[in-house]
């Protein structure tokens, strides 16, 4: 029979022991096994569940650097261009890599063509993550619904590890932003936030929103109070 | 540090309690008392993760970034970070002014500590990037090599870095034949013996051992015992420390 150590949404520091016992199922990264006792290795929320008599024990993290994985969409700012792709910033420790077949439909000769005109140094540009195998920088593409350069809006940086609390369960927080707005947002997986509103006033209070869910990420009843910042902040400016 | 100039003063006084003989040293501390600790995380908002440590008059801000991209890059590792470790003493620190260059003294603790933390980051997760620890001792009154390894771990788990077990240290002395735990500079300078000492407590194993002076072979095992004691509290102020950041502990389900 397993021991759990700790309460499910509890805090936890490396170090921590979680759990102790043959049914535990570890679906985190972040716990160590040493024999039978399994540790924490981060700073995070513990997430301690009970499924078919198994307990399955997790960890989400509170701090820590976006590390991308295939599949993610993230936001991302042209670094250099090379001959034949762009690097791109991710806010990650790893460079993406735009090459240019994941841009451009037609054959690409570089002797007569410049890339420059497509992207530049400085743009920013939504991209979906290709393949990252830790060996080599991620490949990214700017092909499909959604993506591509951005040319209006802002963009609001946090800490990657809030992302989860701005989407919110099944996008229960970015959805309440984007109703009581009207504003679009769009939440890359590294921490960068597109925000495209209707006037300056609006994008401000999203902007504020965003930053207020940042800092208390690890509170309880968030998209609440929130929401009432929102209507609060629009009656105060009369939006 | 050993062997201080001048006269010697007093370091160990004997005092009747209850009927038994009990040392009291300079400061008023017992034998196996630690001096007033203190602990805070996230006191720079610029780094990835920071800690300020006071073990007494002893104050070692410590300051982590990373893991980032390793510059240059040839000394990236292509299955795991590295660890890149800077101790420094402010030139402010001492009585008497420190040259800012680094000392040998220097370098030689920024590896020690380097090593006592390789043994607790899991790298792996973090393939060719470089972690960078810095650590400035902002005034010094003994022990600031172990007083930084605490820091150093604090600012690493702020950071959000994968790690075994947070690290804590202390030093241990004996000082006129008494084995005392948390060694400041004066009973350092006049000690028989100085013995800093980092440990994993929860992995219980020892990172950082080293040993200045002679301890006979009881007195070394007796001396490794207090400083786990030590440690032992040492670690819980610091997950306490850690956990202060985040005041509210629950959050709203299912998020």
């Amino acid at each position: 029979m397993a021991r759990i150590y700790v309460q499910n949404r509890s805090i936890v520091v490396p170090g921590d022991l979680l759990a102790e016992g043959e049914d535990v199922v570890v679906e985190s990264i972040f716990v160590e096994r040493v024999g039978l006792k399994y540790y924490a290795t981060i700073t995070g929320l513990a997430n301690v569940q009970q499924e078919d008599g198994k307990f399955k024990v997790s960890i989400i993290p509170l701090e820590g650097a976006y590390i991308p994985r295939p599949g993610d969409i993230v936001i991302g700012l042209v670094r250099d261009i090379g001959l034949t792709h762009w690097e791109v910033d991710i806010a990650s420790p790893y460079k993406g890599i735009l090459t240019v077949q994941e841009v451009l439909d037609r054959p690409f000769n570089p002797a007569t063509d410049s890339l420059k005109k497509y992207l530049d140094v400085g743009d920013y540009i939504v991209a979906k993550i290709v393949a990252f195998d830790r060996a080599r920088d991620p490949l990214l593409t700017i092909k499909g619904k959604g993506l591509g350069r951005i040319v209006e809006g802002s963009i609001v940086e946090i800490k990657p590890s809030r992302v989860p609390r701005v989407i919110g369960k099944k996008g229960s927080m970015v959805n309440m932003i984007m109703q009581e707005t009207g504003c679009e947002v769009l939440v890359g997986q590294n921490g960068r936030i597109l925000v495209k509103c209707p006037n300056r006033e609006l994008e401000e209070i999203v902007v504020l929103s965003i930053k207020k869910i940042e800092a208390e990420a690890h509170t309880t009843g968030l998209t609440e109070r929130v929401r009432e910042f929102i209507r609060r902040e629009r009656s105060r400016r009369g939006v | 540090m050993a062997g201080g100039a001048g006269e010697k003063p007093t370091l160990i006084r004997w005092e009747e309690r209850d009927g038994q003989k009990v040392a009291i040293r300079h400061d008023g501390r017992l034998p196996e008392q630690l001096r007033p600790i203190r602990m805070e995380v996230g006191v720079l908002s610029n780094a990835d993760g920071s800690a300020l440590v006071e073990y007494g008059g002893t104050r070692v801000i410590a300051a982590v970034y990373g893991p980032r991209e390793a510059h240059p890059r040839h000394v990236a590792l292509p299955d795991r970070a590295i660890i890149r470790c800077r101790y420094h003493m402010a030139p402010f620190s001492t009585a008497e002014r420190k040259t800012p260059a680094p000392t040998r003294r220097e370098v030689e603790l920024s590896k020690v500590i380097r090593e006592a933390l390789e043994a607790v980051v899991i790298s792996e997760l973090y393939p060719r990037t470089a972690i960078d620890v810095y650590m400035e001792v902002l005034q010094s009154d003994g022990g600031t090599r172990t007083a930084a390894i605490t820091a150093a771990s604090l600012a690493l788990a702020d950071a959000g870095i994968a790690m075994r077990d947070l690290v804590a240290g202390v030093a241990v002395g004996k000082v006129d034949g008494v084995l005392v735990l948390d060694i400041d500079e004066i009973e350092d300078n006049y000690a028989e013996a100085d013995m800093p000492v980092a440990m994993a407590p929860s992995l219980d194993k020892v990172l950082l051992l080293q040993l200045n002076g002679v301890l006979t072979h009881d007195e070394f095992v007796k001396a490794l015992e207090l400083a786990r004691k030590g440690i032992q509290v040492i670690y819980n102020l610091q997950k306490e420390a850690l956990r202060k950041k985040y005041v509210e502990v629950s959050v709203e389900e299912g998020a």
